[in-house]
């Protein structure tokens, strides 16, 4: 046994003798960048975006695990190659105990069902001709599932009572260009649940709703968690992790820096880059104004990755060995389930 | 006399299919020199259209009326004539997407060139140097003058763009949703930028967002716009822990706060179509205080003590909305 495999026992990612609904051991993504005409003829050498290197994490039933960060940090290309829609590198991904990674197209099919995107923009996802009940049903007919066209009616029925549009006939024969933003997110949530799947990857789910729909549709998502369901979302909101995950893992190029209940990673947050990244979150409260610890710059592109520490360039607390030493995510002394990457917590 | 006063701003677009959208409905405020103020609301109450009018800046299919003084002076009542004097040179605007308000085919540094020679600021040497200022006050090295808008990140075309903006040392800055494409680190430092610009050259700020937070960060007072009107005004603090009505403290409510209490609750049903009269409150069918009145009768927007004012009905009869 790995070292690697002992830390993940000691914080707890693993339920006591169970399996997750969803582990990834080590995930690494890459993917190549053009070199163009010019770059192919001189033989110039192949560059790599390192998207993802090196992340591991669990989701367990009936927990929404929040994986936020900054645009191009990785979390995005972990979801897809959780759902395998990107192939990794290397890298290990359970789903229900099962390791997918080698499984192809075929013997994955029977597995989609089980594990569901909600794409974050409801205006482009659902297509404009299919009426909410044609959009909901779809999903039954590509996986030949419901049964006959009654039990398929009333499996959409059902969708719909779930994600609170009621009554169900009221948005049948709508098209989304009837609907409001928030209303087409519920149609395609319902489009998701209704093949009854154990995992949904939620990629930024809110942020092209209005505010004042936001909350109905993370309310929505955590009654379906409370149902049992696992929920890995995507987000570069850290006020809505904070109020809907369990738990929140930080990533920063392409790994996590940290990560544990949500709770202690908001309010006892260890890494420096955590640090910095809740001090500049702005606050409802005008008296609440932050002091906030503004990082210069922006992060480095994930082509040229940093040597040693990742984050050290920007790191107002980096110090000589942070430039040889590639910390390793380990429990950072603030509860159990929380573990940072930063050789001076 | 204030640096900007906006009097009962109106906006009609023309639809296709015959009749009209009032997209703003008797809006005003005041802006004083130096002075941050956020103009919020969500998608479609017409906080755009009230900047986009205010400067001149609508599609033929929009008739604006009301009154905008700029130092007292109405610079809406001559059309075009009388706003482009004004345009860039006292009044300048940041929009959203820096991306597409930069050309992408020529250099950062000649776009601010054109600028200062299109309105006689500098020519030549001179305005290259002064480029090269104006770079410099939004953190940008000057070097950078000759690189074009997609060497630069999202946050340094939004940097040159307000450099770009400044070029006519304007006393009035207009950032339409200034950080909402932006990461969470990046729209820190352009915040900061902004609050320096303000702090140190007393420019004027008129925010327009939807984000809250945002607001509450940086600007001193605040104007919540719902289904084209102003619905309650007054300092950010008491915006947030008095507000007078019941969209503002529920919009509030809606929002997620990194170390807030409880669970963000959404507000039920949507905003009233402006293509049609407004009957009665535009918000009483989503209110949870709405009574017989709110019905009937259209709230005007009335003056409270604390420098505020609020449109809503249950003023007249309680201190304060709870």
């Amino acid at each position: 046994m790995t070292g690697r495999r002992d830390f993940r026992q000691e914080v707890g990612l693993r339920e006591d003798g169970a399996h997750p609904l969803m582990a990834v051991e080590d995930l690494v993504v890459c993917y190549p960048v053009a070199r163009g005409l010019a770059g192919t003829l001189a033989r110039r050498p192949h560059r790599f975006v390192h998207a993802v290197e090196g992340v591991s994490f669990a989701v367990k039933r009936g927990e929404l695990l929040a994986l936020v960060g900054e645009s191009g940090c990785g979390k995005t290309t972990t979801a897809q190659a959780v759902l395998r829609l990107v192939e990794p590198v290397s890298g290990r991904i359970e789903f229900d105990g099962r390791d997918i990674t080698p499984l192809h197209t075929r013997a994955l099919r029977p597995l989609r069902r089980r594990m569901q995107l909600i794409y974050q923009d409801p205006y482009e996802s659902l297509d404009p001709r299919l009426s909410v009940r044609a959009a909901v049903e779809e999903p039954l007919l590509i996986h030949r599932l419901g049964g006959s066209k009654d039990d398929r009616r009333e499996h959409v029925r059902e969708a719909l009572a779930r994600v609170e549009l009621n009554p169900p006939e009221l948005f049948l024969d709508r098209y989304p260009h009837e609907l409001s933003g928030g209303q087409r997110q519920r149609v395609a949530i319902a489009a998701s649940i209704v093949l009854g799947p154990d995992l949904l990857v939620a990629d930024e789910p809110v942020s092209m709703l209005d505010v004042s729909v936001r909350a109905g549709i993370l309310s929505l998502l955590d009654r379906l968690r409370e149902g049992g369901l696992g929920i890995l979302m995507i987000t570069h909101d850290l006020s809505t992790a904070a109020r809907f995950a369990d738990r929140i893992a930080v990533m920063y190029l392409g790994r996590i820096v940290e990560e544990g209940p949500a709770q202690s990673v908001v309010r006892n947050p260890q890494h420096p880059y955590t640090k910095a990244l809740l001090s500049v979150v702005p606050r409802r409260d005008p008296r609440e104004r932050s002091k906030r610890e503004i990082l210069s710059g922006e992060a480095p592109d994930a082509v040229r990755i940093p040597s040693g520490c990742r984050f050290h360039p920007r790191c107002p607390i980096a110090i000589a060995d942070c430039k040889q030493i590639d910390p390793a995510l380990e429990p950072a002394g603030a509860g159990a389930g929380h573990a940072a990457a930063c050789i001076r917590v | 006399m204030s640096l900007l006063s906006v009097e009962s701003l109106n906006v009609w677009f023309d639809l296709d299919i015959g009749g009209e959208l009032h997209a703003v409905q008797g809006v005003g405020f005041e802006l004083e020199p130096g002075e941050r103020l956020g103009l919020v609301g969500e998608s479609g109450c017409g906080k755009t259209t009230t900047v986009l009018g205010l400067l001149g800046l609508l599609p033929s299919s929009a008739s604006v009326a009301g009154r905008v003084l700029l130092n007292g002076v109405d610079i809406l009542a001559g059309g075009e004539e009388t706003i482009r004097p004004h345009r860039w040179v006292d009044l300048a605007i940041v929009f959203q997407g820096a991306m597409n308000a930069l050309n992408p085919v020529k250099t950062v540094g000649s776009q601010i060139v054109e600028v200062l020679e299109l309105h006689e600021q500098a020519r030549g040497r001179e305005a290259k140097a002064r480029t090269g200022e104006l770079l410099d006050s939004v953190g940008i090295p000057a070097d950078r003058a000759e690189r074009f808008p997609h060497e630069f990140s999202g946050g340094m075309r939004q940097r040159a763009a307000i450099a770009m903006a400044l070029a006519c040392n304007p006393s009035v800055l207009i950032a339409d949703e200034p950080t909402t494409a932006l990461d969470v680190m990046v729209q820190a430092q352009i915040l900061e930028l902004l609050d320096s610009l303000c702090s140190d050259f007393g420019l004027a700020l008129l925010l327009v967002t939807h984000d809250l937070p945002v607001v509450a960060e940086l600007c001193d007072r605040a104007a919540v716009m719902y289904a084209g009107e102003i619905v309650e005004q007054g300092p950010v603090d008491a915006l947030y822990h008095e507000p007078r009505h019941p969209y503002t403290r529920l919009l509030f409510a809606a929002t997620p706060d990194l170390y807030g209490e409880g669970v963000p609750a959404s507000i039920p049903g949507a905003p009233p179509r402006l293509d049609r009269p407004l009957v009665g409150c535009p918000f009483h069918t989503r209110c949870d205080r709405a009574f017989a009145r709110c019905v009937d009768e259209r709230p005007l927007l009335k003056e409270l003590d604390g420098d505020r004012s609020a449109a809503c009905h249950l003023n007249d009869i309680v201190a304060e909305v709870v």
